[in-house]
């Protein structure tokens, strides 16, 4: 229980680790699928290499479509790149390193469930039987008076009639599964190869480019959360208030508000639920300035600069003496 | 059990959360259902096709059913749809994203029936056996003698092992294996098509109408936390209604008063922050049946604007009619920081006492009574003097000049 409390907190932590979680669970998903798929060759000539390339390359294409729905960068990406320029300016190698990042997550499952079939060799036997010429097997089965072509179709069906005491299907299908593999085997390592070095090699070529890209792609992603989340909690207080004041509204005896005067004011010990309810809100009370807000988010982002914010200016009072060095500055 | 636990507290973290949670648990249930459904074709010409078929599409529209029924928002959709204009306008496009998102989480559990029935093949199989095409097997049709009649039937008996009779003429297992390779091709084409279609919604939509999108999102995610605030509201208004009530019957009763205690037992705590609100204040002046009525008739006929009042506006009655009950703060006492706590920055000194309150539900609705209590002491220079009309509007009564508001705060700000 504590580990899988551990898994889940250490693939929540980042948005990358959400994404690597995703893509291994769909890689899982195609793992699954294959085994509870029941492959079912039709064994004749002109349906055989259809059935066989359809069910080795449709499933991919599905599971790389799947791949690239799921994954939040996906929504980053297209939101980026279809943007306003407003008062940020675009920057095209952060939207190029989402876009591989998406891909190459997406790209896992297809592989697995390619190399699953290559590895499994039920779909080559189907799709290349009818190519292997019979004349290297003995114990063909010539006495049922078919044609040739419709005798090596029928290799991958096991429970056919005409095979029934003869090893000639067994040696064909180990041959042609011995093929795929071969092949299956040479992928996964060139596929790896390629992996290794690209990532040995990268550090080569533009680091420091790759390293401010990957932060602000990191950002987008990360600002894109916070301004849901507080979308979310605007909603939350707007709600709030909306519903008490329409309570209010039906109050029984009078209520006589008035602006507090100074004096009382700085008296008054603000209650933080509420400093906190009126900062949720950020000032923003009404619909317009609700659907103005979100209307600017998209057309107009605002600038990558948060100085005002953060740094309030402070008054600092400095005693020198009198040469005019500085003695003690105090905030 | 804590595994249970643990997958319902995540997937009540969050609404959309919980929505997806109930999507994939349908899915799972549908998919569990196929298997353990005992799939029995007739092997009759005039029953496969239609037992065959029906196999395939009306669980899926079972499952579509359901997931309406399951699913909370429909409800706030039909109220948000039916509801009157009110002082809140409607807003076409929310509606429209709450039923587009409702039918898309819908879809995915009928999706995962009619793709496994498909892979399986097994209703395939019992619909269309009966128009195979013998060439596809060299088989010559002619040449058992045969009639078209007999033929069918034989061939109807294909999807049953047990009975079939026809293995002379074509071998079950081949003309199985044939259909069943047509309806998984039929099962991963509707797959692919399916995932098409989300992607080139989820993923090209970005394009077209993002920030009318974002827009439509925020309030249809508003109006469902609205509503659920509204009933946490009206469970908390409850409970103090209940509370008083039950109070004031028992002093009744026992003719004592001995309500100051609540109330002023919070001028020892210095801690502000955590003080809860007081029975009196989760009511937030809503103390009769009438209304109560009237709030709850109200937030559907005439739902209130979305516009939030500032904080140093008078509280001008908007629902119609406010009956102006007022009583007279009797023991003139400071309007101490109990008062200023709860309500927008201590601005409301509302506050009146449940020793007095008991009166005046026999007082009744007095519309000319005259006076008025300020809570607030003089230190204020801005005494109003409400004058109460019989409809019960505070006309501009407190002047509340925006400037010296401002002013107070800007005084306030600079200081720290």
């Amino acid at each position: 229980m504590d580990r899988l409390k551990l898994v889940l907190q250490y693939f929540q932590s980042n948005s990358e680790s959400i994404s690597n979680g995703i893509c291994i669970i769909l890689s899982l998903i195609s793992v699954k699928l294959y085994t509870s798929f029941d492959f079912n060759c039709p064994c004749l000539p002109q349906y055989n290499k259809m059935y066989a390339l359809g069910v080795m390359f449709v499933p991919p294409i599905i599971l790389f479509l799947l791949g690239v729905l799921v994954n939040r960068h996906t929504g980053v990406l297209m939101e980026e790149w279809v943007r306003p320029l407003g008062k940020r300016t675009k920057n095209p190698a952060v939207v190029k390193f989402l876009l591989s990042s998406v891909f190459q997550r997406s790209l896992l499952a297809p592989m697995v469930w390619i190399l699953m079939t290559l590895l499994d060799g039920k779909c080559f036997i189907c799709a290349f039987s009818m190519n292997v010429d019979p004349k290297y097997f003995t114990g063909i089965p010539n006495s049922t008076g078919l044609e040739l072509i419709k005798i090596m179709a029928k290799v991958p069906c096991k429970e056919d009639v005409i095979f029934k005491n003869s090893s000639f299907r067994k040696a064909v299908s180990r041959y042609v599964r011995c093929y795929s593999q071969a092949i299956g085997w040479s992928i996964l390592l060139f596929f790896i190869f390629l992996g290794a070095v690209g990532r040995v090699l990268k550090p080569c070529f533009n680091h420091a480019t790759f390293l401010q890209t990957r932060y602000w792609s990191n950002y987008l992603d990360i600002e894109q959360k916070l301004f849901d989340e507080t979308c979310v909690l605007h909603a939350r207080d707007f709600a709030r208030k909306c519903v008490v004041q329409f309570f209010e509204n039906m109050r029984e005896d009078v209520t006589v508000r008035m602006p507090l005067s100074s004096a009382l004011r700085l008296s008054t010990i603000h209650n933080e639920y509420e400093e906190e309810e009126e900062e949720h809100l950020h000032g923003i009370t009404r619909q317009d300035q609700v659907d103005h807000l979100l209307q600017t988010w998209y057309e107009c982002k605002p600038e990558l600069d948060v100085t005002r914010m953060a740094y309030k200016p402070k008054v600092c009072i400095t005693w020198e003496d009198i040469n005019g060095k500085a003695m003690f500055s105090e905030v | 059990m804590d595994k249970f636990r643990m997958m319902a507290q995540i997937l009540q973290s969050n609404q959309e959360s919980f929505m997806n949670g109930i999507c994939g648990i349908m899915a799972l249930a549908s998919a569990q259902l196929y298997t353990s459904f005992e799939f029995n074709c007739p092997c009759i010409p005039e029953y496969n096709y239609s037992y065959g078929i029906s196999m395939l599409v009306i669980p899926p529209i079972w499952f579509f059913l359901l997931g309406f029924v399951l699913n909370n928002n429909v409800s706030m959709l039909a109220e948000e749809w039916k509801r009157p204009m009110g002082q809140r306008r409607k807003d076409p496009a929310v509606m429209r994203y709450m039923c587009v998102s409702i039918s898309q989480r819908s879809l995915i559990a009928p999706a995962v029936w009619i793709s496994v029935t498909l892979m399986d093949g097994k209703s395939f199989l019992c619909a269309y056996s009966m128009d195979l095409d013998m060439s596809e097997f060299g088989k010559n049709v002619s040449g058992y003698g045969l009639s078209q009649e007999e033929l069918l039937r034989t061939l109807a008996k294909i999807p049953c092992k047990h009975i079939y009779d026809g293995q002379h003429i074509l071998s079950r297992e081949a003309a199985s294996r044939y259909i069943n390779c047509i309806s998984q091709a039929f099962g991963w084409l509707f797959l692919l098509i399916i995932t098409i279609a989300a992607f080139l919604i989820r993923a090209i939509r970005p394009c077209f109408t993002q920030a009318a999108f974002l827009k439509t999102k925020y309030w249809s995610h508003y109006v469902d936390t609205e509503r659920k605030v509204f009933d946490e509201t009206c469970t908390e208004h409850a409970k103090g209604f209940a509370r008083i009530c039950i109070k004031q019957y028992f002093e009744g009763i026992s003719g004592e008063i001995q309500s100051f205690q609540d109330n002023l037992h919070g001028d020892d705590s210095d801690d502000e922050g955590d003080k809860p609100a007081t029975d009196e204040d989760k009511l937030m002046g809503v103390r009769r049946l009438d209304t109560m009525n009237k709030v709850l008739w109200d937030w559907h006929t005439c739902k209130p604007p979305l516009t939030l009042r500032k904080s140093g506006d008078a509280s001008t009655g908007q629902n119609g009619d406010c009956s102006i009950n007022a009583s007279k703060n009797q023991n003139g006492n400071v309007c101490d920081k109990t008062d200023l706590n709860e309500g927008q920055n201590g601005f409301r000194c509302g506050y009146v006492n449940p020793g007095l309150e008991i009166g005046q539900s026999e007082l009744g609705k007095e519309h000319n009574n005259a006076s008025f209590s300020t809570e607030q002491n003089g230190l204020t220079n801005r005494h109003s003097n409400a004058s109460t009309s019989q409809n019960g509007f505070m006309n501009g009564c407190v002047s509340s000049p925006g400037n010296t508001q401002r002013k107070a705060w800007a005084v306030y700000y600079s200081k720290v």
